[in-house]
């Protein structure tokens, strides 16, 4: 087998907690199916038939009452439960999982919703007999007024400064603007051996990773690290330029236990090599290419361990982990997945104005003389007469009363509007009450417990 | 009849004149031929009565064609019948000779009614007819009907543009698939389509693009092709491991791997069981980038000695014994190959001699690194060609090593070989009539070099003897990524959109032949050789194994 697919669907989503403090990130609904079904459903279109899926017992419990997910995933889902407390990183998780693991693995995040060619990615991975391979998206403006957002809101996201080369395929640097106080600073043997650095700051990580199982292994002995994300991709790609995994000898063993001691980190993914690495350093030294020119240094500068990166420049790549991503995702994602608009189960009277971007789910109910514009509509929801609703996301098992006005509006799960009320960019949470002919603009309702929640 | 007998000749003059056109080259015997053939088109008065003796002269000869004889020097001589054509266009052995042989009947039938029809036509002074071209190889393939009542065998990679082919292709593709893995899914190893337009001389010749790799129709977790062999299959087509000797050595490593991984299903022999699966991992790689001669005798080997396991062989101790094998192959064949010819080449090589070298080959690197660490004085000059480049890569590794290099493009060969006292070649396989089948390039350096009456040495080691015969470069060649020919040192492109452009056609040629009066010796591990014994190594070869 080639790769193992696991999907990290634990998250907590720590970014949108008026969403998530009491539906799992994982099972949000957006286009009416929960989040993770969109990386699974990537995974089967590309020829997966198991995955490893990371979750906590809730997401597990939810997942088998869905019917989206039952019907609709073919794939053999390996669902493995974690604490809920939120401490474990995705590293943490990997390492969880390590006995599962028998070849090299493609890391996914469920809140991730793409319709990549995934064989760029893993092109990369193969033929470069690479480390790590993985793909980033050229971030997309988010032209929706989010709800509760007081003001233009400065995006205070700290900023990512990724390196590639010439060809823009090899990971040269990467950095979050936390991590560099005084500066960005390159080594000087980088800059030697790449003197053409291309370094961009408008990229979002789509959380894929292609990963060697030797990494994995490297995670056992190596219990400091505990984010994929955060901390063990920019130490991947800082040590494809470390003096020690860029001696090309071979070392035998016992030195090998001697350098185990002194600095247990560095030589794992020197052991990488294949068991015929004679033949494979032979066929290198025999052919005629080379992956750079200008100086006297053979293919990938002798280097074992390489990071490569496949950038989107266009087509959809977002990442659902915060409230304007959420939003633009339930624009975006029915369409690329061509929904049917309409779930046949849905009643919907006639003299009802639907506009063709609505996506209705299942059960629902729409009375007389509504007008449903540009917006999602849950499962089991009640749309009562005369209510308009537009712009708006609303989730399972809603009830809106007569001669409601919702425009721009997230209404979360088993929700009530009264009757009336007049909703403008609102956020409002699960299972809360609107009275009727209430009057919000631009505000987050959420139930009084959640407001200590930090 | 006079009258009908001049429509003929004029026709004939251009099969003739498109033949000379399309470049083949006529040989004597062929010349012969077509004047025989003139002067008793000429004598002969009443067509009727040769018509249907030529008729069915042409029915026996398909059915004699038919029988197989693969080799086509030997047919010529064999049918010098008074309106007998030759074969100008020696037939590459093919190796799926059924396959073909199938359209090859029924086409003779074809062409012989046709021609009776054409003559009733042309007796009743009817126009021209179509002569040649049926559904048969495209036209510079087409055997004028005149010349060519015999029907040749092609294979099946040089008849792209021919539909009926590629759809047998895509058939026998899907019957080569994998079933054991997924008895629910059985997954066909596509059919890689071609890019953009292609330059008509060669069109019955594949081109991809590098931009629309394979993969991209298998599934990602590859389970029905091994992933060696898919990481193997990207590596050459995005040129990663090129050269022959590279790419011999990764399809080795590749094997041993699957090797590796083998398990005899139940009921089934490792020695048939193995072969049957090793099929459709090589039409892969055939579709990822076109087999090298030297990757086709090496697959040869390793068939032969899969088969040659005794069926009492337990599954462990024959797996070790073929990845034994594999060792020995690559260690006797390619290292110590390089070795011997290094050995031998350096008595060659004196002091004070001024080298010119071609491209990157590996062994021609390894001769002359081998040749100065003994101590010999001599100065190297690297001849390069767009748009590989791959001149730039010898001349990293040799300047490595403290070697006195020049540099040149090969629009200059000829102000730089007055200076040159040896021209040292790499072959990517020498054949059967001692051409030498070599990087592109390659035979315009040799014509110069006997030009100016400088040596021209070619190193080659016996693995990359092959059967085939060529005498041109269009027959059987490779056509690389045309795009990559519009890109410019300075990374501009003017081209870029040069599929919109209806007269434009890029062409991107990658091996070319050398006939042997430019080559003076051929170095390989068995000696130094001229360039015409290679049939005579090839003969031992074939009764020592």
């Amino acid at each position: 087998m080639e790769l193992q697919a696991v999907l990290m669907a634990a998250g907590g989503g720590s970014r949108m907690t008026d969403l998530t403090y009491n539906t799992p990130k994982a099972m949000l609904p957006v286009g009416n199916k929960p989040l993770m079904w969109y990386p699974l459903n990537l995974l089967e279109r590309m020829g997966f038939e198991e995955v490893i899926v990371i979750t906590t017992k809730e997401v597990q419990k939810m997942m088998s009452t869905d019917p989206k997910m039952k019907l609709d995933v073919k794939m053999k889902l390996d669902v493995v439960c974690i604490q809920e407390d939120g401490d474990m990183g995705t590293a943490d998780a990997l390492r969880h999982i390590q006995q599962k693991i028998k070849t090299d693995i493609l890391v996914v995040s469920c809140d991730l919703i793409t319709d990549v060619a995934l064989h760029e990615v893993v092109d990369l991975f193969r033929a470069h007999n690479a480390t790590l391979a993985m793909l980033m998206s050229k971030a997309h403006e988010f032209t929706e007024t989010v709800p509760g957002q007081k003001g233009k809101k400065k995006t205070a996201e700290q900023r990512d400064f990724v390196g590639v080369d010439q060809s823009g395929k090899r990971l040269l640097f990467m950095a979050n603007e936390a991590d560099l106080e005084d500066g960005l600073s390159i080594r000087k043997s980088i800059m030697r051996k790449h003197p053409r650095m291309h370094i961009k700051t408008g990229l979002v990580d789509a959380h894929l990773y292609c990963l060697k199982k030797a990494v994995v292994d490297f995670l056992a002995d190596n219990k400091s690290i505990s984010s994929i994300r955060g901390e063990l991709v920019p130490y991947l790609v800082r040590k494809q330029f470390s003096k020690t995994t860029n001696c090309p000898k071979i070392k035998d063993d016992a030195e090998d236990q001697n350098q185990k001691k002194n600095d247990g980190s560095t030589n794992h993914e020197l052991l990488i090599s294949s068991r015929d690495e004679p033949l494979l350093q032979l066929a290198q030294d025999r052919s005629c290419w080379n992956d750079h020119r200008g100086d006297m240094s053979e293919a990938y500068h002798g280097g074992k361990l390489r990071c490569y990166v496949h950038i989107m420049d266009e087509g959809p790549c977002y990442r659902v982990n915060t409230l304007a991503a959420y939003i633009e995702a339930n624009r975006l994602a029915p369409k690329l997945f061509e929904e049917v608009p309409v779930h046949p189960s849905a009643v919907i009277s006639e003299r009802c104005q639907m506009g063709s971007d609505s996506y209705i789910g299942a059960m629902c109910q729409i009375a007389d003389k509504t007008s449903i514009k540009r917006s999602t509509i849950g499962n089991s929801t009640t749309v009562k007469e005369k209510v308009k609703v537009a712009n708006s996301i609303i989730m399972h098992g809603v009830t809106i009363e007569e001669g409601c006005n919702i425009q721009g509006s997230v209404i979360c799960s088993n929700a009530v509007i009264g009757r009336g009320a007049d909703l403008k960019y609102c956020l409002v949470g699960n299972g809360q009450q609107i009275e009727p002919e209430a009057e919000r603009t631009n505000e987050v309702i959420v139930g009084a417990d959640q407001l200590m929640e930090i | 009849m006079a009258d009908a007998g001049e429509p003929e000749g004029p026709e004939r003059k251009d099969d003739i004149v498109k033949a000379k056109q399309e470049g083949k080259e006529l040989t004597k015997e062929e010349k012969q031929r077509l004047r025989k053939e003139k002067k008793q088109q000429k004598k002969s008065k009443e067509k009727k009565d040769d018509k249907p003796s030529r008729d069915s002269e042409k029915e026996k000869k398909p059915a004699s064609a038919a029988s197989p004889a693969p080799q086509t020097p030997t047919q010529p001589p064999a049918q010098k019948a008074p309106s007998a054509a030759p074969a100008p266009v020696p037939v590459p052995a093919s190796e799926t000779p059924s396959a073909a042989d199938k359209p090859a009947k029924s086409k003779a039938e074809l062409k012989a009614e046709r021609r009776a029809r054409q003559e009733a036509e042309r007796a009743s002074k009817g126009k021209k007819g179509d002569v040649g071209p049926q559904a048969a190889p495209g036209k510079p393939k087409a055997p004028p009907s005149e010349l060519q009542p015999v029907v040749k065998r092609l294979p099946e990679h040089v008849q792209v543009d021919n539909p009926e082919v590629l759809k047998k292709l895509a058939k026998k593709l899907e019957r080569q698939q994998t079933p054991e893995y997924n008895a629910a899914t059985k997954v066909k190893i596509p059919l890689r389509s071609d890019y953009g337009y292609k330059v008509s001389l060669f069109s019955h010749l594949h081109q991809y693009s590098r931009k629309a790799p394979l993969t991209q129709q298998l599934g990602i977790p590859s389970t029905v092709i091994h992933p060696a062999i898919v990481r193997l299959g990207l590596q050459y087509s995005q040129g990663i491991v090129a050269g022959s000797n590279a790419r011999s050595v990764a399809l080795l490593h590749a094997f041993k791997q699957v090797i590796r991984d083998y398990t005899t299903p139940p009921n089934e022999e490792l020695s048939r069981d193995l072969v049957n699966r090793l099929k459709p991992y090589i039409s892969f790689l055939n579709q990822c980038r076109p087999l090298s001669a030297s990757m086709g005798n090496a697959i040869k080997y390793i068939k032969k000695e899969i088969s040659n396991i005794p069926s009492q062989c337990k599954e462990e101790e024959a797996k070790r014994k073929l990845l034994n094998c594999i060792d020995c192959y690559i260690n006797e064949k390619i290292v110590l190959a390089a070795k011997a010819i290094a050995k031998y080449s350096i008595e060659k090589i004196s002091d004070g001699d001024v080298i010119l070298v071609y491209g990157c080959s590996s062994l021609v690197n390894h001769i002359l690194c081998e040749a100065f660490e003994k101590n010999r004085k001599f100065r190297v000059i690297v001849v390069d060609s767009r748009p590989r480049l791959e001149g730039r890569e010898a001349l990293r590794r040799l300047v490595q090593k403290g070697i006195n290099c020049t540099y040149v493009l090969i629009s200059a060969v000829s102000y730089i070989l007055p200076e040159v006292s040896k021209v040292f070649l790499g072959a990517h396989a020498l054949l059967a009539n001692g051409y030498v089948m070599s990087r592109v390039g390659t035979s315009q350096i040799a014509l110069v070099a006997k030009a100016f009456n400088v040596p021209v040495l070619v190193c080659c080691e016996t693995y990359k003897f092959c059967e085939r015969v060529q005498t041109d470069s269009f027959v059987s060649n490779e056509l690389d990524d045309p795009d990559d020919l519009i890109v410019t040192r300075t990374g501009t492109t003017q081209l870029e959109h040069w599929q919109e452009v209806p007269s434009l056609g890029l062409l991107n040629l990658v091996y070319d032949v050398t006939p042997p009066d430019f080559v003076d010796l051929v170095i390989t591990d068995l000696g130094m050789i001229p360039c015409t014994s290679v049939p005579v190594v090839l003969r031992v070869k074939n009764v020592d194994q």
